[in-house]
């Protein structure tokens, strides 16, 4: 597999999207922060022709996680419930402070890996009641839903926050100003939803739309099929991981554990068929029903004052472009949710460097 | 969350199998792939579950593909 990082392909293929561009801007966007990571770490865009835009969208699970399922995990923890989630939302500020909060007041707040070893706890401890913040796509929502299926013990339940992702790309395409030429679909998100979850965009809206994998040849493959394409089309470029018709054996099983529903998406606000719902035949790990928590969305105090990332999760801005970025805002001590997880487009640009100046 | 790790199938025990990485052996969930799954395979991890099976001739077809598109060498 070490071909997917050969310096000479990479050399060629850079050649050959210069070649092909020509004089023309093309507008692409990608979904992923993995893929984000990828463009970032491996400089695509320093040695790519500046005509040329890649643009990171809705592709940090963390950073579009909604504000007030975030307020609903802390009012939890701090009813005396065990939260288990993933590391990095415990950084993540809401107008109802963080989980990393609620853990410094007294809290029981713990980070897991694995939904698995979400389970394993909850069957240990029979004594406390604990609530997986289950954020995600759908590479988390499957695992989810095979966890629900294996039957967790009766002290365990779920607060979902889990998310479709192609719906976000059809919000944004839904702005007449949103101009896009090529998407690079998500590789992972795809192994699970398969190509086919991506053929509207080519045929509805007539952008190329390439699923790819992670190295900078998949990526720099991409651009360049999308840079080729004489008309619409799509294509599947990760066909070593990823298949047509997805990962059916997930697909059915998710479909037996969830609905789907409009979902909130912190900096888009809502975006119709995007949400998955436990569904009332597994009420009893629904931690909404079973501790009566349910809060609504503020789309006031959605987005940190001062923070840009409404407009960085939407590709309308750059993390540079944001006055707090790297200053007030760090790794460390994030203030938006961007720069909260590896994920997250501000975090990946702070640690991987200022693009601008890697452009010729 | 969608940082996914290439591991290879050791033993497979009912819905989870041993499988390694770099070395590193661990228990990963195959509920979501079994039913095409045999020991060798490599599989993509997520999050302790496995989400799809690694096809080693679609990933070489791929490199062929490229090569062909930037009319690069055979080589390698």
């Amino acid at each position: 597999m070490e071909g997917f990082r050969d310096k000479r392909i990479i050399a060629e293929l850079k050649k050959e999207i210069e070649a092909e561009l020509g004089h023309r801007r093309l507008r692409i966007m990608h979904v992923c922060g993995s893929h984000e990571h990828t463009i970032t770490y491996w400089a695509l865009r320093g040695i790519l022709p500046e005509e040329l835009e890649l643009i990171a969208g809705p592709g940090c699970p963390v950073c579009v996680s909604a504000s007030h399922e975030v307020g609903e995990a802390i009012e939890l923890a701090r009813e005396g419930l065990t939260i288990l989630t993933f590391g990095d939302m415990m950084m993540n500020r809401t107008r109802f402070g963080s989980l990393m909060d609620a853990k410094s007041d007294g809290a029981d707040v713990r980070i897991i890996y694995s939904p698995r070893d979400a389970i394993k706890i909850a069957k240990e401890e029979k004594k406390r009641e604990f609530v997986f913040f289950s954020i995600g796509f759908e590479t988390t929502t499957a695992p989810i839903a095979s966890m629900i299926l294996e039957e967790p013990p009766a002290n365990f339940s779920i607060l979902t926050s889990n998310k479709r992702t192609s719906p976000a790309v059809d919000h944004l395409l839904q702005d007449e100003d949103f101009d896009l030429d090529g998407i690079i679909a998500p590789g992972h998100v795809s192994t699970i939803v398969g190509a086919k979850d991506w053929e509207r965009f080519p045929k509805k809206y007539g952008i190329t739309t390439v699923v790819a994998g992670f190295e900078p040849v998949d990526v720099l493959l991409a651009i360049l099929i999308i840079t080729k394409a004489k008309k619409p089309c799509l294509y599947n470029e990760y066909r070593r991981l990823v298949k047509y018709e997805g990962n059916t054996r997930a697909l059915a099983l998710m479909d037996e554990v969830f609905e789907v529903d409009t979902a909130w998406w912190r900096g888009m606000g809502w975006v119709p068929e995007s949400g998955y719902y436990l569904k009332e035949k597994f009420k009893k790990y629904n931690a909404r029903e079973k501790y009566g928590v349910s809060m609504k969305p503020d789309p006031e105090e959605d987005i940190p004052k001062g923070c840009s990332c409404h407009l960085i999760v939407t590709g309308r801005a750059y993390p540079t472009d944001c006055p707090l970025f790297g200053n007030r805002c760090t790794p460390e001590n994030p203030y938006g949710p961007c720069m909260v997880s590896v994920e997250g487009t501000c975090q990946i640009w702070y640690r991987f460097g200022n693009i601008k100046k890697l452009r010729r | 969350m969608c940082l996914g790790v290439p591991m290879k199938v050791i033993e497979i025990r009912g819905n989870n199998a041993i499988a390694e990485s770099f070395g590193v052996r661990t228990e990963i969930s195959i509920y979501l792939v079994k039913d095409e799954l045999k020991v060798g395979d490599w599989v993509m991890v997520h999050t302790g579950y496995a989400i799809g099976v690694l096809e080693k001739e679609d990933a070489l077809e791929t490199l062929k593909l490229i090569r062909e598109m930037v009319g690069h060498g055979g080589e390698n």
